[in-house]
């Protein structure tokens, strides 16, 4: 069925409101269910031995002692997961890093699982496998991990995207450039230019929910899997594709999810926990502890970044150029081309270049993480940015006008914008009471933009009307954070029926076509877009049937307000009939009412954002508070607004955590120190203010009701915010993140030492 | 390792159990009562997700081992609700969007419940602090804050 | 592994003296099974003592304060006699952990996990605090600042436990004050901190001072270079400055996650001088 998804400027009546979600009671009465609160009968415990090594080579592995304990039931290794990605060089990474196979190749790398009738035994057993480690020289530093003389972590790597294939192999697995222009020429006409490097280290999304997972494989070849994922048809094709299964022989339900950011995007336990239910014929939980889910799972990248800005004396940027250089963990990855496309986006540049080099280092493979490299490349140059203004003489914040992009602009990785909000967002930030409030002593205050993609993708929903006339709405993408309440709302606005008709849940993957992730904000724009496509799908059938209750042609049947309305004078005694009245009479009308939808969301408009914040730092001791933080976003159409702001708020806190103390700390012997939330700081609720939002719509072509995804590009503009305000408060520019209490007085007293 | 019987009274109703010596009280309500409101966030008292009421004291039930439970009184998050009538911080959670992904939420409420109990008139700072036991990661803490409050002028008027 | 709650001193120091593995003493718990999670050690016997008799309490007596070792460090802030008296103490206390760690860790576990940044044990040293020492061979009372003797070990022997910790009775015109340094607000370990304890002269003089220094050794220092530089002053600006240089050169620390060498040498001194300021001010000094 022909589906147009261009905006149509409409008057909502249920989008745009703030019901509450329908998963919300069994939310705050603990009965609803995540990955660790589900069980089954005869379950045993599984857990996993880790590498204590950065890098080190297995020698053997006996696991006989293990076996022998009395209640284990199965223990695996890599050769219980035989090699079946038939040269898929993306998911034998995905294979090793589940189980190494030949080598440990970072701190807490699995190297061999149990399963048992419980976690005493369990992990008894752990301690009874013995393994035979060579160990090999590590390295975890990006910048170290870069240079030629480096330990290799994998020596049949050769850098991709030189002009000439390299003789030897690298830790820098690829190079990608993008931009237009002369960068020469754009620097010759500058009257000035700021040129500095940055780092960012390494953090974790911190989900509070660890990974956890059952899995029950069944001696005929079919399996069940209950996880906490955000995207359950993903981790089904992959964990079929690890195991040799077909897809459909195995069922896989998403559990309500405690966080994910991108960290939930990726199989790590669950291939496992299936390989051990297999092996001993009995469903197998595995639960992650925290120190497993920081050692092992989806780090970010820690990144070194160098900017090169240029411009006139009239505030006109004349060049602008980057490198950008961003750990992959031990596995190939395409952190810095993302870093590389979205460093320069926010602006109109004539002369633009960026280069993004992928490196290897001992540490735990990369995983998205909310905008994934959006965030340190925006920290590099926003902070190059003010600095520039600064040196020019003029208002950051004016500074930045005069060289946004526009409609029409070619963005420095591509493609032509559309219709975009990093103006709007930036005269929103101009006249905000925010940039007026006085500072007191010790104080600055920072802004920054950001910007983010969005992602759309395959997306598949199922809109169900029952014969009482109430809805079930059946998605394909995880609710992370409130879309069963955006999705219902749609569902009402399109059929004009209540909100508290709709009844939305997330179906497993037998029950649904295949949907991507929810990643990229991918999830509401998405899926409303598949629900609208639905919604209309089952308005055509609605149609169709009171055309039949009324014995008229279905062309002079509209829907109008949850209706059905006979068009024309000839009908002008038929009345109206409802949505109820429709589906009462469906069993005699030809059955089941239903709406379908299976699409490709294309057009994910662009979003931009725009923070200011004030800091307060203790020129003493380097701490740092914060006293004022406020962000502007554009949503396209705020669908849930309460849920929109939710993401503004959450995105910013998570950057102030990065931009002030989270980090991932390695010893020299590249074991991870700080595997815990006591020294991952992430932030308290006493550590923030207030988070002030303020929503802007600027309507995204490309979606019906103008909807943009909100997600990410919250957490894009806040390490380089809180830069600038932190520069701006201490009197010395700022450039590595976290900017700990210690990284700042040290600045500082070396400012001080500097001026005497 | 012989299991010890335990006597206590959870959410108001008695209940015995057979525990071993190293299993913790949050091991012991979720995996023996099956009452997995409570969460385990990281099994070491920073997160306070798993956060109880234990005779009157707020505390991380990872930290508490399931013995010492014996002869006291247990207030878990299944317990805060009145049959199908929320508690004014339940239903002031629902109405603000304190919670987006839910995980931190159980733990929340129980260490709101026992901050309004302490102190019913709260400043935005007590609160606070109060709850800086307890880590949430996706709002901000801005909407959760403000739920409490708002239960706060709600549960004075009652 | 075994866990008991006996009901009297004797018979917990009889258990723990005649156990033939490794035993542990269980208060609040909130290190102990921090340690048993992370794997670091899994005790045969776990000896619970809250279930003996007056080891709940909090004593006032003609020398002064009797904490018993099972008293949550919560109750301490709600004691007001306690808190008027030893406000350094108190505060130290209330700062270990979070509000649900509150309702179960005591000083006495802070004291005995032996860790050189533990929060309440620089305060208890800076207030001159005393440990009752039961064991097998009787009892004993011994300074707090000799429990510890290295990060995770201390002085007692086997089969012994601190009963409770003993404050004096405040003299007039005295004030104690505790801080430390954390890079967030709440919920981290010190990175630093500073106790100390002063009494005036009815001029204002500091007549008499302590001053302990966290996680900036291997143990809590007592330093006395510090506590001379105070005496016979009224905190002028000199004054603090010296303390700031001494204890910054008392220091002997290490680079670790939580901060490096130069920051705890500096922020030491910061710290002493700004709990000194506050110490100086509860005692009626201007």
């Amino acid at each position: 069925m022909n589906f147009d998804p261009r905006f149509s400027g409409r008057k909502f009546t249920s989008v745009g409101t703030r019901p509450i979600r329908p998963d919300g009671i069994d939310k705050v009465t603990g009965r609803a269910r995540y990955g660790a609160d589900f069980n089954m009968a005869g379950q045993l415990v599984g857990r996993v031995l880790r590498s204590p090594h950065a890098h080190a080579r297995i020698v053997k592995i006996d696991t006989s002692k293990a076996e022998k304990l009395a209640g284990v039931k199965a223990v695996i290794t890599a050769a219980d997961l035989p090699d079946l990605t038939d040269g898929d060089a993306a998911m034998y990474d995905v294979l090793d890093n589940c189980m190494a196979r030949t080598k440990a190749l970072y701190d807490g790398h699995a190297v061999a699982a149990v399963a048992a009738i419980d976690a005493r035994t369990a992990r008894q057993a752990l301690k009874l496998i013995e393994i035979e480690y060579e160990l090999l020289p590590h390295v975890t530093d990006v910048d170290e991990a870069a240079k030629h003389t480096a330990p290799l972590i994998n020596d049949a790597i050769f850098t991709e995207g030189l002009e000439e294939k390299p003789v030897k192999p690298s830790n820098v697995t690829k190079r990608s450039q993008f931009g237009h222009g002369d960068v020469h020429q754009g620097f010759g006409q500058a009257d000035f230019i700021v040129e500095r490097s940055f780092k960012t280290e390494q953090t974790h999304q911190g989900y509070i929910e660890p990974h956890a997972c059952v899995a029950n494989f069944s001696s005929d070849g079919t399996a069940d899997l209950w996880v906490c994922t955000q995207g359950h048809f993903v981790y089904r094709q992959h964990c079929a594709q690890l195991l040799g299964m077909e897809a459909s022989k195995l069922r896989v339900t998403s559990s309500e999810i405690g966080g994910g950011f991108g960290g939930k995007t990726h199989v790590w336990a669950e291939p496992v926990a299936l390989a051990l239910s297999r092996k001993a014929g009995r469903p197998v939980k595995l639960v992650m502890t925290r120190d497993e889910v920081f050692r092992a799972s989806g780090p970010t990248s820690a990144t070194s970044i160098d900017v090169k800005i240029g411009a006139r004396k009239d505030g006109t940027i004349t060049a602008a150029e980057a490198t950008l250089r961003y750990s992959c963990g031990p596995y190939a990855g395409s952190w810095a081309e993302i870093g590389a496309m979205t460093a320069f986006a926010c602006y109109k540049l004539d002369n633009v270049k960026t280069v993004g080099y992928e490196v290897l280092v001992n540490r735990p493979k990369t995983a998205a993480y909310r905008a994934p490299s959006a965030p340190m490349a925006a920290f590099a140059v926003e902070s190059a940015v003010d600095e520039l203004a600064k040196k020019i003489g003029m208002d950051p914040v004016d500074f930045r006008i005069k060289n946004a992009a526009q409609e029409g602009t070619r963005s420095s990785y591509g493609p032509v914008y559309g219709p975009i909000g990093i103006g709007p967002t930036l005269e929103a930030v101009k006249s905000h009471p925010h940039m007026k409030a006085p500072l007191g002593k010790n104080q600055g205050r920072g802004m920054a933009c950001g910007f983010w993609f969005n992602f759309g993708g395959q997306t598949c929903t199922d809109l169900n009307i029952g014969m009482d006339g109430s809805v079930s709405l059946a998605v394909g993408t995880v609710d992370v954070g409130g879309s069963r309440a955006s999705l219902s709302l749609v569902a009402a606005e399109e059929l004009g029926i209540d909100y508290s008709q709709v009844k939305a849940i997330v179906a497993d993957t037998s029950s649904l076509g295949y949907n991507d992730m929810t990643d990229g904000s991918r999830g509401t724009f998405s899926s409303s877009m598949a629900t609208i496509s639905a919604a209309r799908n089952a308005i055509k059938i609605l149609r169709e049937r009171a055309a039949q209750m009324w014995d008229i042609a279905v062309d002079d049947v509209v829907w109008e307000k949850g209706h059905a309305i006979a068009r024309g004078e000839k009908h002008g005694n038929l009345g109206k009939l409802s949505l109820k009245e429709i589906a009462v009479e469906s069993g005699k009308t030809g059955g089941p009412i239903a709406g379908h939808s299976e699409l490709v969301a294309d057009g994910a408009g662009v979003s931009f954002a725009t923070h200011i914040c004030d800091i307060e730092v203790d020129p003493d001791t380097g701490a740092t508070r914060v006293i004022r933080y406020t962000v502007v976003q554009d949503a396209g159409k705020a669908v849930h607004p309460t849920y929109v702001e939710g993401q503004y708020q959450g995105g910013a806190a998570q950057g102030i955590g990065w931009a002030l103390n989270e980090e991932y700390i390695y010893g020299k012997d590249g074991r991870l120190q700080n595997a815990g939330f006591l020294d991952y700081r992430i932030p308290v609720c006493s550590d923030l203010p207030m988070i002030d939002t303020q929503i802007l719509e600027i309507p995204n072509p490309n979606h019906p009701y103008g909807v943009r995804g909100v997600g990410e590009t919250s957490i894009v503009p806040p390490l380089a915010a809180i830069a600038n305000a932190v520069s701006n408060a201490a009197g010395v520019r700022m450039t590595h993140i976290p900017m700990s209490p210690p990284r700042i007085l040290a600045a500082i007293e070396a400012e001080r030492e500097w001026s005497k | 390792m012989a299991g010890i019987a335990v006597s206590t009274t959870i959410n108001g109703d008695a209940v015995e159990y057979l525990c071993q010596p190293d299993e913790t009280l949050l091991d012991v309500l979720r995996d023996r009562l099956g009452l997995t409101g409570a969460k385990e966030g990281c099994g070491t008292g920073d997160c306070g997700a798993c956060s109880i009421i234990l005779d009157d004291r707020l505390v991380c039930s990872c930290l508490v081992l399931g013995a010492e439970a014996e002869g006291r009184r247990v207030e878990t998050i299944e317990g805060m609700a009145h049959g199908d009538t929320l508690h004014p911080l339940q239903q002031k959670f629902l109405e603000h969007a304190a919670l987006q992904c839910g995980i931190c939420t159980p733990g929340f409420l129980i260490a709101a419940k026992d901050l309004l109990a302490k102190n019913p008139d709260p400043t935005e700072e007590e609160i606070r602090f109060g709850l800086a036991g307890n880590l949430c990661r996706c709002t901000g803490y801005d909407k959760i804050v403000r739920a409490v409050q708002d239960a706060a002028i709600v549960m004075k008027g009652a | 592994m075994r866990y008991i709650r006996p009901l009297s001193i004797e018979d917990a120091v009889g258990q723990l003296a005649g156990s033939a593995g490794t035993a542990a003493i269980l208060a609040g718990g909130s290190d102990l099974l921090v340690r048993m999670k992370g794997g670091f050690g899994e005790p045969e016997l776990i000896v619970d003592i809250k279930a003996i008799d007056g080891l709940s309490e909090i004593r006032e007596t003609a020398e002064g304060f009797s904490i018993g070792a099972a008293v949550p460090c919560a109750v301490l802030g709600e004691n007001t006699d306690l808190k008027k008296a030893w406000p350094g103490v108190v505060e130290a206390a209330k700062l270990i952990g979070s509000k649900q760690v509150q309702g179960r860790c005591t000083i006495v576990g802070n004291l005995c996990n032996a860790s050189p940044a533990a929060d309440s044990v620089p305060a208890l040293v800076a207030a001159g605090a005393k440990a009752v020492v039961v064991g097998p061979a009787g009892r004993r009372t011994i300074p707090v600042q000799s429990v510890p003797t290295a990060p995770g070990k201390t002085s007692l022997a086997k089969g012994e436990i601190i009963e409770a910790i003993l404050l004096d009775k405040r003299e007039p015109r005295s004030g104690d004050a505790y801080l430390r340094f954390i890079p967030r607000t709440e919920m981290d370990i010190a990175v630093v901190s500073a106790g100390v304890n002063l009494t005036l002269d009815e001029h204002g003089v500091v007549k008499s001072a302590r001053v302990a220094l966290g996680a900036v050794a291997a143990t809590v220092l007592l330093v006395e270079e510090a506590a001379e530089v105070l005496i016979g002053s009224r905190l002028d600006e000199a004054t603090l400055e010296r303390l700031a240089k001494v204890c910054a050169g008392a220091c002997r620390p290490i680079d670790d996650k939580r901060g490096t060498i130069e920051f705890r040498r500096k922020v030491a001194g910061v710290l002493a001088q700004r709990a000194a300021t506050s110490a100086y001010a509860r005692a009626g000094g201007k």
